[in-house]
């Protein structure tokens, strides 16, 4: 008997007593009926045969369904909990929308524990429980993230029309409308553009070195790069500002891809590391030298791979504020030449609009921010669908 | 020769290093082992046919040519896993090397292309001559080596990022061989493969769309591309079923003519089927580099074999 068979008999024992275990498991997930049956019955092959013929009036059995009593011990468990946190407010006039939430989570979880308890064992309690904090845990996550989201939306979205993406601040003041982020957009682009162009080819080459060649400096160059990755991103920005002390958006692009460099390239020898080794000796077998293996071979089969860890160094560099303000400044104007004069860009124009008092301006913040955000979205959903491209044509087997 | 000038350390930081003639021998060579002289007597029955030397520059025709090694001695590490082996592989014949798991026939199949030193700590003695021509001498690159003695894996493994044209042509695109009529080439070799009626409308689709022994036969097809000279095969069938392994089997004995093929195989029944000639490796205790105990005509071998272990092992009684 095997251990999914064991676990598979106690489910049937749970299920007598009228509670599920739901440890980490979905309703959607839950065990199908037939199979178990089968199981039950497969002593000796006549009876197995027997099953198999009445297939026809098989149906699945309903296993891990939420039952009445469960959805009873959650309801008392929170009414509960509900009634404590109002009371304690009400007696100890406590204050605080969080000092609420996380009372009001510890004593649920509490009085659901010992509700559970009551009408079964020990470990089926425990594995509630542990259920209840997960899912708890994943929706304050869940809950956090679409709570930023909507908060920029919402703060934003008053600004973000058209007319913003086509002007630059030539003409708009703190109490003039109109005005717009196209400047900042482009020098965003430009910017972070030809960070990318540089930054890219060397971070695949670098991881090149380090997995494919595994150079005698291998060792050495993986530890800076992991050191890098920690860098601070105003260093950054201090470092290429104490080198050329003028503004520039190359300049804020050299900065930019200091910071990118280390994770594209750490994330890039994580990428080689999964085409297998039997595509390199097999490439080597045929009389390939080296570097055809690497570019005939082994970049083809990561490329999907590494296209995803470029944009998610993109996703990282657009957002960056320090360096970029220390590097390329601001400015109200649009400058379509990275190569002199201050640039603007979004993360810098948020900044500088956020910290003036006009509601006008802060309005115009949140729509860059907003703005931003949207294209950090876009960046991560397209390097999720290219990766999950890849992974299938790889097919795993 | 002496021996002296046939040892010589292989080990290699960057495998792309050709040039290694000038590295000093590190582990000396023990004194005869008693097997040699055996091997020595298996091997005279076997009629020596005259070999010209090849030239070093050209890449060969796909005339089948004889290999043969010669007190070929393995080491990963520091830890010995070959001792001592000398066989000749005749060309228009298929050799089975056979034995139990961990004896070296593997290490052995793969000094015979130098793919035994891509594995970093790998280190080789002894000498392997194609026609007469030392592989690891100074004559042939590595990378000349590999195209004329091609390999097949025991795991099939078409690159995923190609179609099954361009993984049948990726030898000629790896190694940088011009070839003019792509197409014919592509269908002869998939021909000879066994697998271009079930492959030849979809020529376009993705190597790994195909099953598992339809894999295997597009890397043997992919492996005949570059015309080598000798075929190296490792386990080919050990990952196929019943049905796929006859097809490779039928695919071996149709190449044979053409190309002289060498097959490590668990299979004895296998070895049988395919094989003229073959040769049993051994390792006769834990921590003792593996040898070749007998080696000679398949027939020989497994009804009258000169060493009892060797009849214990054909006949099953142990490995």
């Amino acid at each position: 008997m095997t251990s999914a068979d064991i676990s598979s008999g106690e489910v049937l024992t749970d299920e007598a007593s009228g509670a599920v275990p739901t440890m980490l498991r979905g309703p959607a997930t839950a065990r199908k009926g037939p199979r178990r049956r089968r199981r039950v019955h497969s002593v000796t092959s006549e009876v197995v045969a027997d099953i198999q013929d009445s297939d026809d009036d098989d149906s699945p059995r309903s296993v891990g369904r939420t039952t009445s009593a469960v959805v009873v011990e959650y309801t008392l468990a929170t009414l509960t909990a509900v009634n404590l946190v109002v009371a304690l407010r009400m007696l100890l006039d406590w204050g605080g929308l969080l000092s609420f939430v996380v009372l009001f989570l510890v004593s649920f979880i509490c009085f659901h524990y010992a509700l559970v308890r009551q009408s079964s064992t020990k470990e089926l309690a425990a594995d509630r429980m542990t259920t209840t904090l997960i899912w708890v845990i994943g929706a304050l996550v869940v809950a956090s993230l679409m709570w930023i989201f909507g908060f920029v939306a919402l703060k934003g979205v008053k600004q973000l029309r058209p007319g913003f993406l086509v002007r630059d601040m030539r003409t708009a003041g703190p109490n003039t409308p109109g005005g717009g982020v196209l400047h900042s957009m482009v020098g965003s682009f430009e910017q972070v553009g030809i960070a990318a162009a540089f930054a890219i080819p060397v971070s695949i080459l670098t991881a090149v070195y380090l997995h494919e060649l595994e150079g005698r400096m291998a060792r050495a160059i993986r530890f800076i790069v992991e050191g890098l990755a920690g860098l601070p991103s105003i260093v950054a920005g201090l470092l290429i500002f104490s080198i050329w002390p003028r503004y520039a958006g190359i300049h804020a692009a050299e900065a930019l891809a200091i910071l990118m460099i280390p994770t594209v390239t750490r994330t890039s020898e994580e990428i080689l590391r999964t085409v297998p080794d039997s595509l390199r000796e097999a490439a080597l077998a045929l009389g390939a030298p080296q570097w055809r293996v690497v570019t005939r071979v082994v970049l083809p089969t990561a490329k999907s791979g590494l296209l995803t860890a470029s944009i998610l160094g993109i996703a990282r560099a657009i957002g960056e504020t320090a360096p970029v303000l220390l590097t390329a400044f601001d400015s109200k104007f649009m400058n379509k030449n990275p190569l002199k004069e201050p640039q603007s860009s979004l993360p810098t124009f948020a900044y500088g609009n956020i910290r003036t008092q006009s509601v006008l301006q802060n309005d115009r913040a949140w729509a860059a921010a907003l703005l931003l955000l949207l294209f950090v979205l876009v960046l991560f959903t397209m390097a999720r669908w290219i990766g999950a491209r890849g992974a299938k044509r790889l097919g795993r087997n | 020769m002496s021996f002296d000038q046939f040892e010589r350390e292989v080990a290699t930081q960057d495998p792309s290093l050709e040039d290694w003639n000038g590295l000093p021998p590190i582990v000396a060579a023990e004194p005869d082992s008693w097997s040699s002289g055996l091997i020595a007597r298996e091997i005279a029955k076997v009629p020596v046919p005259s070999t010209q030397p090849m030239p070093g520059t050209s890449l060969g025709s796909g005339s089948p040519a004889t290999l043969a090694a010669t007190d070929v001695s393995a080491w990963f590490g520091s830890r010995k896993v070959l001792q001592r082996c000398s066989l000749r592989m005749e060309a228009r014949q298929v050799t089975a090397l056979i034995g139990p798991s961990g004896c070296g026939k593997s290490t052995f199949l793969r000094i015979l292309n130098r793919m035994h030193e891509v594995i970093r700590v790998a280190k080789v003695a002894g000498s392997v001559e194609l026609d007469g021509v030392d592989i690891y001498g100074r004559e042939l690159s590595v990378t000349q080596v590999r195209m004329r003695i091609g390999m097949v894996f025991q795991k099939p493994n078409p690159f995923p990022a190609m179609s099954i044209r361009e993984n049948v042509l990726a030898g000629l695109k790896l190694s940088g061989t011009k070839s003019t009529d792509r197409d014919a080439l592509v269908e002869e070799c998939l021909t000879r493969a066994g697998l271009w009626t079930e492959v030849k409308d979809r020529l376009n689709e993705g190597g790994m769309s195909l099953s598992g022994g339809q894999q295997q036969r597009l890397c043997i097809a992919r492996s005949l591309a570059v015309r080598p000279r000798v075929l190296l095969m490792d386990e080919p069938c050990s990952a196929l079923d019943p049905i796929s392994t006859r097809v490779v089997e039928e695919t071996i004995q149709q190449i044979a003519d053409d190309i002289t093929i060498v097959i490590v195989t668990h299979n004895m029944q296998q070895a049988q089927r395919v094989s003229h000639q073959c040769a049993f490796f051994l390792v006769e205790e834990q921590g003792v580099p593996g040898r070749i105990v007998e080696a000679g005509a398949t027939d020989h071998l497994f009804n009258q074999p000169s060493d009892e272990r060797t009849l214990a092992y054909v006949t099953g009684r142990f490995g």
